[in-house]
């Protein structure tokens, strides 16, 4: 088998399906970073939920400044043309379907589309954040997470044992070995990372994936 | 009378116990930290906070679990009740499991709708969101144009503690950049609202056109100068 994708890797892919002239929310933690990977001559326009439509690269150290962050606590800049809102105007955005996608991290994914990601089994509580709105809400949801957990076990599964954010929400799921589309007869593998073969990337995957076109991955890992 | 107080401990002395709290800010961004501080010293029981996030672990270290801690809330109402990465256990999670605090989870949108219709004389609303989750669990589920949703109560509070950038000392405030968050929607849904402010101007200071909140919504100003 081959080695599994970084996380800017995995960023990078997940850029290359942001098309230009869009309105993208990123989630907390690992989707953040596909902000950097976004080609020159794309308008994507970035939204936090915490109520900023055009969110900029990270603050430079020293240039921070305090009222100036993204829904996850980090300093950031804004981009030309950017607005600020309260927090129930950024989720009209979100609710009434003004933005584009969103690109989730998840804790499993079933072959319906159903997403978990915000409760761990066991435990008394857990945080929704803005998820749920998001997954209801954005025109197409894509989810950006490690294909198995730290223990082996697959995340894509046949159905959430996890807690569920949205039933059927999502379409595209970016892992570390593997680019898979929500179909309507099931999760068909588009394209598998350098190194792995479908065969391999279905031995880590509960269901069975639909195979008909599989790529390599598009782009150029050093 | 006049709205301006010298102190937050003035402004905040008649929040007794058994209140229903609403502060305002977004992880430190907008938090009212010096009303928060006072109100701990203050002390009341049984308080029921409305918070975006009441899982401490941010950068800000004063925030709504500094009165969690006190042993002063019965109630929270937020979407974060755990910090972000999910192995680790919040004070607020540790409180929940002994039986010390209820928590109730919201979404976060639906968190800022129902405090929007608490302030705008609005009784309830359907909304898709948690639709087929936790979320949506002992809640009439109706199809509406098609697709599913679910009724959410609006949500009101006795008193809002929330941040302003600049006041004039009627009351009508200017929030600056990701700051503003939840503050303008709380500020219209509580019988008292207190703002701590950075700047307080005089009457005539606030161009009309930049007012954010209405002076009709605040009752009382603290400047507290910039402060984190």
């Amino acid at each position: 088998m081959g080695e599994m994708m970084s996380d800017e890797i995995m960023a990078q892919r997940v850029a290359l399906e942001l098309s230009g002239d869009c309105f993208v929310n990123l989630g907390i933690g690992m989707p953040m970073l596909v902000s950097n990977h976004i080609g020159t001559g794309k308008q994507v326009m970035f939204q936090a939920e915490n109520g900023i439509l055009g969110v900029g690269p990270r603050a430079e150290p020293g240039m921070e400044d305090k009222d100036l962050g993204n829904a996850g606590d980090e300093h950031v800049t804004v981009s030309a043309g950017a607005s600020f809102m309260d927090s129930a105007t950024a989720f009209d955005m979100i609710r009434g379907g003004h933005l584009d996608a969103t690109v989730l991290g998840a804790f499993q994914v079933s072959q319906k589309g159903d997403l978990a990601n915000w409760k761990l089994p066991g435990r008394k509580l857990g945080s929704y954040g803005g998820a749920m709105d998001l997954a209801a809400g954005a025109r197409k949801v894509i989810v950006m997470m490690k294909h198995v957990t730290n223990d082996g076990l697959p995340r894509i599964v046949r159905e959430c044992s996890y807690p569920l954010t949205a039933k059927n929400c999502v379409s595209l799921i970016v892992t570390d070995i593997a680019v898979i589309k929500v179909v309507d007869d099931g999760l068909e593998l588009c394209e598998t990372a350098p190194g792995w073969t479908p065969a391999q990337v279905q031995q880590l995957t509960e269901p069975q994936l639909i195979v008909r076109n599989v790529s390599s991955w598009p782009l150029s890992v050093s | 009378m006049s709205k301006v107080f010298e102190s937050c401990a003035e402004a905040v002395a008649d929040i007794g116990d058994g209140a229903t709290v609403m502060v305002g800010g977004f992880t430190g961004r907008g938090t009212p930290s010096r009303l928060l501080l006072a109100l701990r010293e203050k002390g009341p029981k049984n308080l029921t906070i409305v918070r975006n996030d009441a899982s401490g672990g941010w950068k800000n270290p004063i925030d709504v679990d500094i009165l969690i801690e006190a042993g002063m809330v019965r109630k929270v109402v937020t979407c974060f009740a755990v910090f972000g990465s999910p192995k680790k256990v919040s004070l607020l999670e540790r409180a929940a499991m002994d039986g010390l605090v209820d928590v109730e989870l919201v979404p976060q949108g639906t968190l800022a709708e129902r405090i929007r219709a608490g302030g705008a004389g609005i009784g309830a609303f359907y909304t898709p969101v948690g639709v087929g989750t936790e979320a949506a669990a002992g809640k009439e589920v109706r199809v509406i144009g098609g697709r599913e949703m679910i009724l959410e109560h609006a949500l009101k509070a006795d008193f809002s503690l929330i941040k302003a950038h600049r006041a004039d000392t009627l009351g009508n405030l200017v929030y600056r950049m990701s700051a503003r968050n939840f503050n303008p929607i709380m500020a219209m849904a509580s019988r008292t609202t207190i703002a701590e402010v950075e700047n307080l101007v005089d009457v005539g200071g606030i161009d009309p056109d930049e007012v954010m909140t209405p002076c009709v919504f605040v009752r009382r100003i603290v400047p507290t100068g910039k402060v984190a």
